[in-house]
This record gives structure tokens, sequence and C-alpha cells, in this order.
């Protein structure tokens, strides 16, 4: 694995697609039910160096379907059930292209990892709260990364032609684990029982036929001859009408302008700084929001919160993988408080319409992914602010808030921040932060006024209060402190205190991926010279150093 | 306290349209003033003092001389103008422009210096706030008092970084200088040389000569850091700090000559009879300062002094005088450091120099103490007396620093730990030597008369007479 293929890595990954520019998936959609298949183009991966063979997949792939899984919901609400399968006979994914990971960067492999499992999430989430239920027809060979992603399905079927089989190989071929989520989602979502997962994960075969499926891997298996028919009969049975009652929007391109200084969209801003190894990103809320009209669809893909929580989404993605030099994100806002906690509540009381609620779910899902972003996050509440609500989440997110003693800068709850944006851990925010106190957490639904830095600082909800004397020094302290730190340590401090509470199948998969699965990943039995990574491939054998840790 | 009171303070640094400083002084102030009251010179405050006062950065402002009540001082803050835009003069930012702020990344470490050294300058006002009532002259009780408000004036100085460069954190700290208390078992001074009292004015001259040195060398380190206002503040400083400097070395200096008089007077050359301190008390009262200030300068191998050097934060002495250091990068050169072998020998040992840079800096320091010796020994050799002081080896009495436990004798000969506590009172001042030295310690507040045990100085401060009533009682 020689380092010089590092550097062909693209610096400018772009996370905005469309189904027209599709290049590795096949999207359809009749009526109710949606398919998505599998058909990846070996000479179209990310950078040069690797082949994308078997449907093994790489960044690009994901990007692709990440955007699939989204538009389904907005343009294709009436969809009631989604198909996942493969174009290639023979083949549903033999997973992670193992050249590609063997020229990324441990920064790129972690944040691979991550994102592969928010789309899996995101697919998993639409199965719970968007009616449109993934299902996985495994029509061939089913391996590593291809069964992470058949597990975030709903049910998983396989094809029965003696051949096919489920398997997570990645520890006897590779040195490595089936941490993308693989050995989580195996034992906590499938309840696979764990001595025969343990078989099963050093079993680089894999598991075929009937006892796939009496080992609960796979939900049922059909002959080649009825495979189609039988799991076609089986979506649409999931699908039924679907819902028909929704009318999709089109979602329009979020790309941003990039210049020297930043990353700059319409809501969203980011600009390098104020010093080396820092970003600020600005949200600017319009002073003027429409109401939600009686059929909310008209909004269309401009609508405030839709087109800024896509923006922040978008511009979180290229933040990690473009620019994994930046270390400290600053946060800060800028608009109506008062603005912000009207959208909330029009939002809220429209929620039993899809197109709100799917606006709601895409903001959750969006300050999940601020959560998982491995880079320091202040807030700044300054003057012109408006963290109220749903944008006062951010501040919550944030490892620290810093807010300015002035008679007009103010933050302000309201019912978004009680447990309609829930963290990875099924927690608020709120709930997460005051953990040791959830009396206090349920009594701020009480609060419903706008706070100032006094009051917010009294009710536990900002790290710092500094007047306007202090307030550009301490920053500037703090700000460069923080930047001259080690990186590795910040992240790992980050991730263990951001996710205080209960462990859920969610925490368990991006803790264990970010520790786990990528300490093994940098150990010489992986990755070193003799390492099975390295090795994979090539006909000489790896060696171990057998000591455990 | 209102801004308006800002008029009163002496300063360069723009008091008065600087609403930080203002801020943070509106609440130490007072408490400063109380922990004075408390804490400064006990008996005194009411008094009139002939004292000097600095009360601009020009040539004649520094040094303005009349009567003052202590406690209506005029305690100032000042920084060294500069002429031009600094650039750094050592490490590895060598001849980048110097910082006018703290850098985030090193705001721990530059608020533990400023700490560090800040808090001696209180706890030498406590360790010292009962001398007075002993002082041998009204010329060494007013000297006592000069150096106790500039103490406080360096407090300030320090205070000013605190409050002007770190913030919130930056004002804590500055209240905690006026919270802990020398010798206080609960909230004790940083350094542990400063939690002993000063109960006596050979102990205050040591102290000045020696402890205040260590002092003055730290001050000089740190007047070459790339933290430009923490470089002024102690540029600053070393101006006053001389003053305290003259005060020890000239204090013992007195107290030798009185003592060769007094052996030159008796047959026997036995000064005891005659009210005089013996010349074996006064060498062993130089080798428990000398070797407790030594201990002040640190590890002399210390990772911590070469991270100093290397970011900048603290230099060598006179670092960036033409001439004196050939590289200011320090990267490639080594030192040869003394150190203990383990069969209870010394060996000497090259180490990295940045590693080393304590040692550099003791190094200094001890020729700047040579010299001091040789002044004394000549006014030993002027009275006809035979017998000579010397320093002792760094390798002598040492509680920090390489040698730390190491049995030796004063001139650095290893020997083992059982004989050297057999002779400790041989080289270490006894119990009955503080004794005898106390029972000496009485007050003369008459103009122009002498303890018997101290030689009149050889002229009096700012070219008043020797009988000037320096400090008038109320």
């Amino acid at each position: 694995m020689s380092t010089s293929k590092k550097t062909n890595i693209p610096s400018n990954i772009s996370f905005d697609t469309h189904p027209s520019k599709y290049r590795h998936i096949q999207l359809d959609v009749d009526g109710s039910v949606a398919s998505i298949k599998l058909d990846i183009k070996e000479d179209q991966g990310l950078w040069e160096g690797y082949e994308l063979k078997l449907n093994s997949y790489d960044l690009g792939v994901d990007i692709e379907l990440a955007d699939a899984v989204n538009r389904i919901r907005f343009e294709h609400p009436q969809v009631g059930a989604v198909s996942v399968s493969s174009a290639i006979p023979g083949v549903f994914s033999s997973g992670a292209n193992i050249f590609m990971l063997g020229s990324a960067t441990h920064a790129f492999k972690v944040n691979f990892c991550k994102y592969t499992n928010e789309t899996r999430l995101g697919i998993e989430d639409a199965t719970e709260f968007s009616g449109q239920t993934y299902v996985a027809a495994l029509n061939g060979i089913t391996s590593g990364g291809g069964y992470e992603l058949a597990l975030a399905c709903d049910e998983i079927y396989l094809v029965d032609d003696r051949r096919s089989a489920v398997a997570l190989p990645e520890i006897p071929y590779l040195g490595v684990l089936p941490g993308t989520g693989g050995l989580t989602r195996l034992v906590d979502k499938r309840m696979v029982r764990r001595d025969r997962s343990d078989v099963f994960v050093t079993l680089a075969e894999g598991l075929k036929g009937r006892k796939a499926v009496d080992w609960d891997l796979v939900d049922g298996t059909f002959p080649s001859s009825q495979f189609d028919e039988k799991v076609s009969a089986r979506i649409a049975e999931i699908a039924g009408d679907g819902h028909p009652e929704r009318q999709g929007i089109e979602l329009d391109t979020v790309a941003p302008e990039i210049d020297e200084d930043g990353v700059h969209y319409q809501h969203v801003d980011l600009r390098f700084g104020p010093v080396g190894r820092t970003a600020t990103i600005t949200i600017t809320v319009p002073d003027q929001l429409p109401e939600i009209p009686s059929e909310p669809t008209e909004l269309g893909s401009g609508w405030y919160p839709l087109r800024m929580f896509r923006e922040l989404d978008d511009l979180l993605c290229r933040l990690r993988f473009n620019h994994p030099e930046i270390g400290l994100v600053l946060l800060e806002t800028r608009g109506n408080i008062e603005t912000v906690c009207a959208l909330d509540e029009a939002m809220l009381n429209r929620r039993d319409h899809w197109f709100v609620n799917e606006v709601v779910l895409l903001m959750k899902r969006v300050l999940k992914r601020l959560d998982l972003t491995s880079k320091s996050l202040f807030a700044l509440i300054d003057e012109g602010s408006c963290f109220a609500g749903s944008l006062l989440e951010l501040a919550f997110a944030a490892d620290r808030s810093y807010m300015l003693e002035e008679d007009d800068v103010a933050i302000q709850l309201s019912a978004m921040n009680h447990g309609v944006l829930p963290m990875g851990n099924g927690l608020s925010r709120l709930e997460t932060r005051f953990l040791g106190a959830a009396d206090h957490a349920s009594g701020l639904t009480s609060q419903t006024d706008a706070l100032d830095s006094d009051e917010a600082d009294e009710l536990g909800l900002v790290t710092f209060v500094f007047d306007d004397i202090d307030w550009e020094d301490e920053l500037r302290l703090a700000i460069e402190e923080r930047a001259s730190m080690s990186p590795d340590a910040l992240t790992g401090s980050e991730a263990s205190l951001r996710f205080a509470g209960p462990e859920t199948m969610e925490t368990k998969i991006f803790g264990r991926l970010s520790a786990w699965q990528n300490w093994i990943f940098i150990r010489p039995n992986a990755t070193g010279e003799k390492g099975a990574l390295t090795l994979y491939g090539d006909p000489e054998r790896p060696e171990f150093d057998y000591r455990r840790t | 306290m209102s801004i308006s009171q800002f008029d009163s303070i002496p300063n360069n640094v723009d008091l008065n349209s600087d609403r930080k400083l203002q801020k943070a002084l509106l609440r130490w102030q007072p408490n400063y003033l109380d922990w004075w009251h408390e804490m400064g010179p006990e008996g005194f405050q009411a008094d009139n003092i002939y004292l000097r006062t600095a009360i601009s950065v020009d040539a004649g402002g520094w040094a303005h001389y009349d009567y003052v009540k202590m406690p209506e001082y005029r305690w100032g803050i000042f920084l060294t103008p500069r002429a031009t835009e600094q650039t750094i003069g050592f490490g590895d930012e060598l001849g980048k422009p110097a910082w006018n702020e703290v850098p985030g990344e090193f705001r721990k470490e530059l608020r533990r210096i400023i700490v560090t050294q800040g808090d001696t300058e209180p706890a030498s006002v406590e360790q010292q706030r009962l001398l007075g009532q002993t002082a041998p002259s009204l010329y060494d009780l007013r000297n006592l008092f000069q150096v106790n408000v500039e103490e406080g004036r360096h407090l300030w100085a320090m205070v000013h970084l605190l409050h002007g460069y770190f913030g919130r954190d930056g004002r804590e700290e500055a209240e905690d200088m006026l919270v802990r208390r020398s010798g206080n078992e609960d909230s004790p001074r940083i350094l542990e040389a400063f939690n002993k009292p000063i109960e006596d004015w050979l102990s205050f001259f040591c102290f000045a000569m020696f402890t205040d040195r260590d002092g003055k060398y730290q001050l000089a380190a740190l007047a070459e850091s790339a933290f430009d206002p923490l470089a002024r503040a102690t540029q600053f400083m070393l101006t006053e700090e001389a003053f305290h400097l003259f005060v020890g070395e000239t204090g013992v200096d007195r107290v030798v000559r009185r003592t060769a008089e007094l052996m030159m007077q008796d047959p026997n050359g036995d000064v005891r009879k005659l009210g005089g301190i013996p010349l074996d008390i006064i060498q062993r009262y130089i080798n428990e300062w000398y070797s407790a200030s030594l201990d002040l300068f640190g590890g002399e191998d210390s990772s911590n002094a070469a991270t100093y050097f290397a970011t900048g934060l603290k230099g060598r002495y006179k670092e960036t005088t033409k001439g004196r250091y050939a590289d200011h990068v320090a990267l490639g050169e080594s030192y040869s450091l003394d150190r203990p072998d383990d069969k209870g020998g010394v060996m000497t040992e090259d180490i990295p120099m940045r590693r080393a840079m304590n040692a550099v800096l003791q190094d200094s320091y001890r020729s700047d103490c040579e010299r001091a010796l040789n002044r004394w020994n000549k006014s030993l050799a002027k009275a006809g007396c035979p017998e000579r002081l010397s320093l002792p080896s760094p390798r002598f009495n040492r509680l920090q620093g390489v040698f730390m436990d190491f049995a030796a004798l004063p001139d650095g000969t290893p020997i083992t730990r059982e004989e050297w506590e057999s002779k400790r009172a041989t080289f270490l001042p006894s119990e009955a030597d503080r004794d005898y030295v106390k029972s000496l310690m009485t007050k003369v507040y008459e103009p122009g008369k002498m303890a018997n045990w101290i030689a009149a100085p050889a002229k009096g401060v700012n070219g008043r007479p020797q009988d000037f009533e320096y400090v008038r009682f109320a």
C-alpha cells in the first residue's frame, strides 16, 4: 500500500447529485414501489487506482445511494416499499472496495465508514418514520459491506441458487472487522445469537440457503426461477397502496459556490478562519418566512428549513472529507429569534402533513450528522444571533457555547428542543445535557420566553457568558488554544462526551466503527507490511503479531 | 472606587481608556489594599516614609522621591516603551514578529509562568512583615519598605498582564494571588521558599542578595520573551529590582565589615562578646540561602525549560545582547552537566542545550553571586582579616534539580548521608545560630544611628545624608 496513492483522493468531493447523473445505481419508481439496483461501474471509482469489481462500492456509490433514499422520501413520498437489489447477475455486492480502502488515508476511511452508516440509518429512519419499508433482494453473492447494507433493510431475501451466500469475511480474509455496523446490526438488530454470529463472522464463505434462514441471517430464500416473482410479491404486499395522498416535490440542487474564502450557500455560509485550522459557519434566517399553506408542498424545495438543513448537510459532508485540516468549527446564526420560534411552532402544528414531517425528520438527521462530525464545535451566541428552538439545537450539539452579555442577545427554547429532534442515543439534546437532572430538563418546557445571558447561564443552557469587554479576548484565546491541541485526542474526547446516556444500536455502531474498526485498520496486522489488508490479492500470506491487546 | 480614581494610578498602558483593565481593576484594587493592610509591614501603615515612586517611564520619572504613607503609595503599571516592533529573539520562531497578544496555544504555559513569578511578589512582603519592628536603623527601615512597596508594584505589573491578556481566567488568578498567604496551611504561596517567615535582618539581606537575585534572572529571562507585554513589563521591573539586590548585597557587606571590625577589636577575635555576628554564622547563612535560591531555578535538566525556549516564552540571560550568544536557536549544541552517578559520586553528561536552559541561567546567576562574594572578601581583606567567605557548590543541600537529596560538603565533595547529617550544624544555621542572630535584633529608630552588629552604609538615599529622617513616625 504505497502512500503515494493516497494523494489521489480528490479534495473537492461533491455530495450533490441527481438521478440523471447516477453512474452506479438505477432508481425506478412504479406506483407504491421503488427499486434501487446496484449497477456499479468498475472504471468509475472516485479516484484512480482501483476497480469497482463485483459491485464493490466506494464513497461515490454511497453518495448516490444516500441521494436516492432521500429523493424517494421527498420526490416519491407515495412509495410504501423499496427494494434494494443488483443489476449484475450472480452478485449483489462484494462490499466496500478493498483496494480503495488500501489507497485511502485513515481519515478518509473513518469518514467513509461514518457516511455509509448515516446512509444506512437513513434507510432505517425512512422505514420507521416515513412509511417506506426497505427490503433487500439479494440476487447473488452478498459479502462484507454488501451484507451490511442488506442488514439496514427491514427484510432480507436471498436467492437460493446453491451458490449465493451472505458473508462477513473481513476477519478471515482481511484481518479487519465487518465493523461498519455489520457486527452491531447482526446482534442488536436481527438479534442473531452471539455464538452463531461468532461462527458466521469467522466463516469466509458465509452461509447460504436454509441455514442462512435458520440462523436468522436472512428472512427467506427463494430458488432462482422464482426469486424475482416472490420477492416482488412480498414487496408489493408490504407497499400496499403506499401513500397515494402524498404529492412529491422536486428537490433542487444545493451545490455551493466555493472560493478561497470558503463555501457559500443561500442560507449557510462557511468562512475559513478566524485562525488556521478553524472555520466559521453562519446560518442566516430571512426576516420574512412564508406561512405554511394548506397544501404545504406548495412551498417546494426552496422552503427555508428544507433548503437550509440540506445546505448544512451538504456542508458537513464537505467539511469532513474535503477539509480534514479544519479542527474547530464556530457556529453562528443571524436572524430573528421570533421568526425561528414562529417557524418551529407552525411546523409542529402541521406535522400531520407528510411534507412538514419529512422536513422535521431531515432536520433530525442533519443535526445527528453534526453530532457525529469529528470537529470541535463552539457555538457563538452574539449580537444578531437567533439561537432559538431548532437552531438552538446547534448550540446544544456544540461542545461549548459562548454567549455575549448584552441587552439584545438572547436564546429561546421551543417545542423542537423537547424530543422532536433526538440524538442517536434516543434522548433530546437537553435530556442528554442534563442527564443527572431529568427534572430540570423536563421543567424547561415551561421556559418559553426569550432568555438573556444571565437566565441562560442560570439554567445551564450555555457554557460561558462574557461581556463585550472580555468577549473578543476570551474567544480568541479559546479558539487558538483549541486549534493547537492534538486532533486525535480531541476527536476521542468529544465523541466520548457528546453521547452521554443510554447506548442504542446507533451509538454502538458509531462508537465501535470509530474506535474498534479504525484502530484495527491502523494496526500492523491489517495495514503493516505483512498485514492481511496489505497483502489482500497478493500470493503472499499475512504474518500476524499474535499477542492479544 | 470610581472610574475617575484610575487617574491616580501612574501608568503608560492607557488605563484611562482601557475598559477591560478598568473593569478588572475596579474589583481587584480594593482587595489589594485590604491585603496590604492585613499583610503589609506590621505597625507602620500610618507613618510617612521617604519612598521612591515610579510615576512615568521617562529617565527622571521612574525615581520620584517623597514622603508617603505606604497605603497611599501610588502603585503604577509600566511597560518599558518600544521604539520599533519587536521580533522574537530566540527559539523556533526566531526572527518572526513578537506577539502583542497571548497565542491561545501557549495560554496555560504563559499564565503559569506569570502566576508563579507574580506570586513571589506579595509572598516576600508577607514574609517580611514583622521585620520593621527590629530594624537596625531608619535607613534600613526605609529600604525595607521601599523593597516592600516595589514588590507590591511588581505584583501590579504581573496582575496587569493577567487582567489585560488572560481574560476571566486571568482575573481569577489575580484574585488568588491576594488569597494565598505565605506559610498558610490551607493556601500557601506557590514556591516553598516563600512560605517561611523572615525573622531577622541577616536573613533579609541574604534573601535580597540571593533569592531576589534569582528573581532578577527569572525576570531577565522573561524580558526576552516573545510575548512582548511580558518582556516590557519585566524589563521595567528589573530597573527597580536592582535596588533590592543593592540592599541585599550591601546589607551583607555591612554586616561583614562590622564583624571584621569587631574581630580586630577583640584580642581573641570573638565577636560574640562584642555583640557582632561571627563570620562562621554568616557563612552558614550564605550556604543556606544560596542553595535554596538555586532550587528556584528548576531542574538543571528540564524538558519544560526546553519547551519554553523553543516556543519563545523564556530566553537566556541577556539573550539578545549582541555577542553574548552566537546561536539563538540552540538546537545542535550540548551542555556538560554534572550529575550524581549511581555510586555516590559525580559524573558529567552532555545533554541537549535546550534542556539545560535552567542550568545556563543558573550559571549566569552563579557568576553574579561570585562577584558579590569577592566584594565581601575585599571588605574582610581591607579590615586586615585573613578569613574568607565562599559560595557553596551547586551540589550542596539541594531540594530540587539533579543534585536533589545528594549528600555533599559545601565544597562539593560527596559524603555519606549519615556523615552529612552529623556535620549539618557546621555548614547550615543551627537553632542556636538563629537564636543568637535574633537576640541581636533590636530596633534602632534614631536618625543616623546603627545597631551594633552592622556598619553604616557608604552613603544615604538619593543624596540625602545618613542621619536623614527617612521615616517620620506618626
